[in-house]
């Protein structure tokens, strides 16, 4: 694991010489060098990424999002008169990395506070570390990873809000479309098993009849039999859970195969259409999905900051040969250090029982609206969009800067157009 | 009925596809006995050679695979020429050390692409990506019978050079007695550097068919070590057919698991029958008994 300690900010002539005034006038009294020292040592934020592996994909936009927010609040002089610097390790996208690495951030760097990895697979086994030295943790995009840890000083950045929220907009969509019976396709991991429990829970609860249910294991890479499978099964709504390298191989398969003339709906928690590469690689494959997001570049989405923060953002992600898009976790990036920001200005202080008492009784601002916390650090109100690709084009990622390629059908306030069913029409 | 024709279809199909990515580890560890772990490794670079070459030169990707053929076949003699003089040359324990040496090759190789490529999925455009034939009720994408030709075709190119020329057959022999090629007057590290060339070779066309069957990342070489070792060491170390016919069971008893019994279980019934054929003859399905 390679450590990157991240700095940033230039140094104008007049504050080297204010710095260096002062510096000068609190180094003449015996006291004034430890209290030099105390004052000017950075506030290290310390974090694993996926950066390469399976989630590398969104590890690189959620860090550069991070990055960003850190050079913007440096710029602005930091937090508590002290700059913040990132430690950051690669996890390789495996959560028999993570434990190791917040070991040692928490042992060897000492660092003052810590942002979770991308996803939840490297999520999870941090949790009762976590937990257990009473430490605030910001999450970032994991999936349900503190519903049986149950730690109260974790806060995730996710528009996820209450864990059935998710399948029940979807379900919501697909029945209104007419659909009874449920297909369930999930990746066998820890994020989509989540997901698809709650959606059982859910089809239970209205007494639909799931009629395909399967996990595949990670690493297939020919989905055309387990299409085959579902398609004979029949079903009405296709729900499926999927990582970035399953989700183009299945898509790829159901344009090739099929799924039937019955089925109203097709999509839900497939992770990896939201990147700018994979949706651009995917193309006219991805007409007629409905499928999760958390961010699109819809007028009712932009706050205080959301245009200049997407201004960095596409100009440096060139440079850092990442998503040229980051919808979907840059903005929660810069979030997550928001709320930080808010916290640290508010309680000015780096006690974390504070820090986590102030996050979880106030609303914060940023750049992608208003987030509150309910008792299990996840979101009051769910935020989570469900929108159907339309019209899209092959080989041009332009095409998704502009609105009504992803219709937002869920939630109400947000909704830009109808779903089209079915899904087979939907894909012409 | 139709359901379980289907399966073994696109699992004839899709085991094509994993003898045509085998071919090449058969050459390098089924005759050389190199412990080449960074076979997919090779094969992904490929994958990512055709997408510069078909998205920069809108070259077709089956045709981008062949022109990084030569390309290949050099690096190869020259991997080979490396591994020799650092690990094989020293002794006794240059297999565990082989290991070592390839693994960290994968190593690099995946850095390498991360920083060239980035770490997004890449894929290619091609007339026959994305597209099925249809045969009544039955839907067969063009991409998996692309791999089929390609892996017929590979196979018989392959079978013939090492049965028919005389390079061929000193491979074979090298594969057989080293010791006895050099009584002959022959450098047995030159065939061995000569039989490697051939091996990436082949990985040239193989990463076009891996690009095309699916979309390629730059990790995804971890996802074939497992199921490449085992085609080549079911079908019996060095059989080029041979390996064409273990892949091809294993793509049907993979397919039938997947539409019958659920994806869970596809990857254990791989590595069971596995260690189910090497219970039964050691030396594999197609091996000969030293």
């Amino acid at each position: 694991m390679s450590k990157r300690v991240s700095k940033s900010g230039s140094i104008t002539r007049r504050r080297l010489l204010a710095t260096a005034s002062a510096g000068a006038a609190l180094a003449a009294s015996p006291l004034g060098i430890n209290l030099l020292q105390a004052q000017t040592a950075p506030i290290r934020i310390g974090m694993s990424m996926p950066q390469t592996g399976g989630l590398a994909g969104g590890g690189k936009p959620s860090l550069l999002g991070i990055e960003i927010w850190r050079d913007d609040v440096n710029a602005k002089g930091g937090l508590l008169g002290r700059k913040v610097e990132l430690v950051v390790y690669d996890d390789k996208s495996s959560a028999s990395e993570t434990p190791a690495i917040y070991s040692k951030l928490i042992d060897v760097d000492k660092v003052d506070l810590l942002f979770a990895p991308y996803a939840t697979v490297p999520t999870a086994p941090i949790m009762p570390m976590v937990k257990q030295r009473g430490l605030l943790l910001i999450g970032n995009f994991s999936f349900q990873v503190n519903s049986k840890v149950g730690h109260d000083m974790w806060f995730n950045n996710a528009p996820w809000g209450p864990p059935d929220s998710w399948a029940t907009s979807f379900l919501d969509i697909g029945q209104k479309a007419g659909g009874k019976s449920v297909a369930l396709l999930t990746a066998d991991q820890e994020f989509a098993q989540n997901l698809v429990k709650t959606t059982r829970e859910v089809a239970a609860k209205r007494n639909m009849p799931v009629v395909f249910d399967q996990a595949y294991p990670p690493n297939t890479v020919e989905f055309s039999s387990i299409i085959r499978a579902l398609k004979a099964a029949k079903p009405d709504i296709v729900y499926v859970a999927s990582y970035p390298p399953d989700s183009a191989g299945i898509l790829r398969a159901v344009n090739e195969i099929g799924v039937g003339d019955n089925v109203k709906i097709f999509g839900g928690g497939m992770v990896g259409l939201q990147f700018g590469s994979v949706m651009e690689n995917l193309g006219s494959l991805l007409n007629g999905v409905v499928n999760y997001n958390s961010w699109l570049p819809e007028k009712s989405m932009y706050y205080d900051g959301t245009k200049e923060f997407f201004e960095k953002y596409t100009k440096r992600a060139v440079e850092a040969k990442v998503d040229p898009l980051g919808y979907y976790l840059a903005p929660f990036g810069y979030a997550s250090g928001q709320l930080v920001e808010q916290a640290i200005n508010a309680t000015k202080s780096l006690d974390q029982k504070g820090l986590a008492k102030y996050l979880r009784e106030n609303t914060h601002k940023t750049i992608v609206g208003p987030i509150a916390f309910s008792a299990d650090g996840e979101r009051k109100e769910s935020a989570v969009l469900q929108a159907q690709f339309r019209g899209v084009a092959d080989k041009n990622i332009e095409q998704f800067r502009t609105s009504g390629k992803q219709v937002i059908l869920f939630p109400e306030s947000l909704k830009s157009g109808e779903l089209v069913s079915p899904f087979e029409a939907a894909r012409k | 009925m139709d359901l379980l024709l289907d399966a073994v279809v696109i699992g004839v199909l899709l085991g094509c596809f994993y003898g045509a990515v085998s071919l090449g580890l058969s050459v390098s560890f089924g005759l050389l006995d190199v412990p080449h772990v960074a076979h997919p490794a090779f094969l992904v670079l490929a994958s990512y050679f055709v997408y510069f070459l078909n998205e920069h030169y809108a070259i077709d990707p089956l045709v981008a695979g062949l022109l990084i053929t030569p390309l290949f076949f050099a690096f190869g003699l020259v991997a080979y020429r490396i591994y020799y003089e650092t690990f094989e040359k020293r002794g006794s324990d240059a297999g565990v050390r082989g290991i070592a040496f390839f693994f960290g090759v994968a190593f690099i190789i995946e850095v390498l692409i991360i920083m060239q490529f980035g770490v997004d999925q890449r894929s290619v455009t091609a007339d026959y990506v994305g597209k099925a034939l249809r045969l009544g009720d039955l839907r067969i994408p063009y991409r998996l019978l692309v791999a089929f030709g390609v892996a017929a075709v590979l196979t018989i190119l392959l079978t013939l050079y090492l049965s028919r020329t005389f390079m061929g057959r000193a491979i074979r022999a090298v594969a057989q007695d080293q010791e006895a090629l050099r009584l002959m007057g022959t450098n047995p590290i030159r065939i061995k550097q000569w039989a490697f060339g051939i091996a990436t070779a082949v990985l040239g066309v193989a990463g076009a068919l891996l690009i095309i069957v699916a979309p390629v990342e730059p990790t995804l070489d971890r996802a074939y070590i497992g199921r490449t070792f085992c085609v080549v060491v079911m079908a019996g170390l060095g059989s080029m057919s041979g390996t064409l016919v273990a892949a091809i069971i294993l793509g049907v008893a993979e397919s039938i698991v997947l539409t019958m019994f659920g994806a869970s279980w596809a990857p254990a019934i791989s590595f069971a029958m596995l260690l189910g054929v090497l219970a039964v003859r050691p030396q594999g399905l197609f091996g000969r008994r030293s």
